[in-house]
C-alpha cells in the first residue's frame, strides 16, 4: 500500500518534499516590520488564492508563508512576512538574485467560485491582509461575477497599514467599498479609529447572501464572528484562515493538527461550520 | 415637504421593539442636525444634554492630551450612537467629538429624555438596556485595542 507521501507525489507529479529553487527579483520593505519578497515565476508554478508555500532558506530552515500576489500574474509571485523567528530573520537578509527553496503551493483556498453571484465581505487584521490579497485580485478581475464587495482592514497605526497604495486604489473604485481602521490614530490620520469588528457592524452587505472571508489574529476573528453572527450570517458562508505550526505541509507530521484536521492540508482556509466546535477552544 | 422623523427612528435597529407611544415621545425629542467637516459636536467637560445617531459621515471621539494635542480614541460612523455621558451624573462629556467629514445625524434632547425616564420607568429600562449594549460594545472594543492584537506574538 502506498504511503500518504507517495500518494501525494503521484497525484501532483512532483515530490512535495523537494524544494524547487526560485530567485529573488526584489525585496520591498512594506512597513516598519513587514517586507515582501518578489520571486520570478515559471510556467509550472500556479496557485489558488489563500494557499501557502514553504520557503526554505538553505542552511537555516523552512517557514510556511502565504502567497500574497495576483494568481493571474505569470511573471512573479510574492510573499509578505515579518521577522518572527530564525527563518524569517534569514529571509529578511536575502537580496535580489539570492535563491530560495520553495515547496508548494499547499492548502485549501478561498471560496472564489462559491462567492460568485453573492456579496463578498473580506475582513483582515494586520498582516492577515497578505493571504487575502490574492482573492481580492481575483474578485476585482472578475468583478461582474460578484455583487457588493466590501473590504475591511484593521491594523495598529497608520504607519502599519499594509499595501496602503493598493487600498487607496481599491477604495477609489466605485464598485467596491473599502474601510480601514487603526487601533491608535496618530499624526494626521483622518480615518477610522477602533477595532475592525466595529466596521463589520457598519458595512453594507446582505447577510442573507454574503460570503465572508476573514484573516487575522484569532482574537480578532473570534470577535468578528460574533458580529457576523449578530448580523445573521450563517457559519457555512464564513471562511477563515487559521495559523498553526506547519512543518511538512502535507498532513504527515502532525505539527499543525487542529482537532480532527491538519491546517496545512485541510486548511489553512476553513469553512466555519467545519471547525465551529473547536474554534476558539483554548485546548485545541 | 417636511418628513417626520418617526419612520427613521422606528426603523433604526436601536429602537426596535419599543412601543408606539415611546417612539412617538422619542420623536418629539429628536431633530435633524448637520455638521461641516472639522466641526466640534461637543467638547470634553461640557454639559451632556444631547446625544446623537450618526446617519452619514464620521466623527472622532477625542481627548486633549498635553504635548500631543487632540487625540482620537475612537471614530463613530453611520448607524452608530454618539454619546452616553448624558445618561449618568454629572452629565458632562468625558470626551469631545469632532467631525472628520461632513456629518448628518439625529440629535436627541437628553434632558427631556432623562426626565421622561424618571417618570416612565418602562421607557427608562428599555433605553438603559439599549445604551448598556452600546457601552458594552465600546468596552469590548477598548479591551481589544489594549491587547495590541496585531503585534508580533500577540
Amino acid at each position: 500500500m502506498a504511503s500518504g507521501l507517495e500518494q501525494t507525489i503521484s497525484a501532483a507529479g512532483v515530490d512535495p518534499m523537494l524544494p524547487r529553487i526560485f530567485r529573488i527579483e526584489r525585496v520591498r520593505q512594506d512597513t516598519r516590520d513587514t517586507f515582501t519578497m518578489f520571486l520570478a515565476r515559471d510556467a509550472s508554478f500556479t496557485f489558488a488564492p489563500g494557499q501557502f508555500n514553504m520557503l526554505y532558506v538553505f542552511g537555516v530552515g523552512e517557514a510556511p508563508i502565504s502567497i500574497c500576489s495576483d494568481p493571474a500574474d505569470k511573471r512573479e509571485f510574492q510573499h509578505t512576512t515579518r521577522v518572527v523567528g530564525p527563518v524569517t530573520a534569514a529571509l529578511k537578509r536575502l537580496k535580489k538574485g539570492d535563491a530560495v527553496g520553495v515547496r508548494g503551493p499547499f492548502g485549501a483556498s478561498w471560496p472564489a467560485a462559491e462567492a460568485e453571484g453573492r456579496d463578498c465581505l473580506i475582513a483582515a487584521g494586520g498582516i492577515g491582509l497578505a493571504p487575502l490579497r490574492p482573492i481580492i485580485y481575483t474578485v476585482l478581475a472578475n468583478r461582474p461575477k460578484y455583487r457588493r464587495v466590501v473590504i475591511l482592514y484593521g491594523t495598529r497605526t497608520p504607519d502599519d497599514i499594509l499595501y496602503g497604495n493598493e487600498l487607496k486604489r481599491w477604495s477609489a473604485k466605485f464598485d467596491i467599498e473599502v474601510h480601514v481602521t487603526v487601533d491608535r490614530g496618530v499624526h494626521d490620520w483622518r480615518g477610522n479609529v477602533g477595532v475592525v469588528t466595529a466596521l463589520i457592524s457598519r458595512a453594507a452587505f446582505n447577510p442573507e447572501t454574503v460570503v465572508a472571508m476573514l484573516c487575522g489574529p484569532e482574537v480578532m476573528m473570534r470577535f468578528s464572528l460574533l458580529e457576523l453572527q449578530r448580523r445573521g450570517v450563517p457559519p457555512e458562508r464564513i471562511y477563515l484562515s487559521m495559523e498553526r505550526n506547519m512543518k511538512c505541509a502535507i498532513g504527515l507530521c502532525g505539527h499543525c493538527q487542529y482537532g480532527p484536521a491538519f491546517v496545512c492540508k485541510d486548511g489553512p482556509v476553513f469553512r466555519l461550520d467545519r471547525i465551529n466546535s473547536i474554534f476558539g477552544k483554548a485546548e485545541v | 415637504m417636511i418628513q417626520s422623523l418617526e419612520p427613521i427612528i422606528e426603523q433604526h435597529p436601536f429602537f426596535k421593539g419599543l412601543s408606539k407611544h415611546h417612539i412617538q415621545f422619542i420623536v418629539g425629542c429628536a431633530k435633524n442636525v448637520r455638521f461641516a467637516e472639522g466641526e466640534v459636536v461637543f467638547r470634553e467637560g461640557d454639559r451632556a444634554d444631547q446625544f446623537y445617531f450618526v446617519r452619514q459621515g464620521l466623527v472622532a471621539v477625542e481627548l486633549m492630551v498635553p504635548q500631543r494635542g487632540f487625540t482620537t480614541v475612537q471614530t463613530v460612523g453611520a448607524g452608530d450612537v454618539l454619546g452616553w455621558s448624558w445618561l449618568l451624573p454629572p452629565y458632562q462629556w468625558r470626551f469631545g467629538a469632532r467631525t472628520l467629514e461632513e456629518t448628518r445625524a439625529l440629535a436627541f434632547d437628553a434632558a427631556c429624555l432623562r426626565n421622561k425616564c424618571e417618570s416612565d420607568h418602562d421607557l427608562g429600562y428599555e433605553l438603559f438596556k439599549r445604551f448598556s449594549s452600546v457601552i458594552t460594545e465600546r468596552l469590548e472594543a477598548t479591551r481589544l485595542q489594549l491587547l495590541d492584537l496585531y503585534g508580533v506574538g500577540a
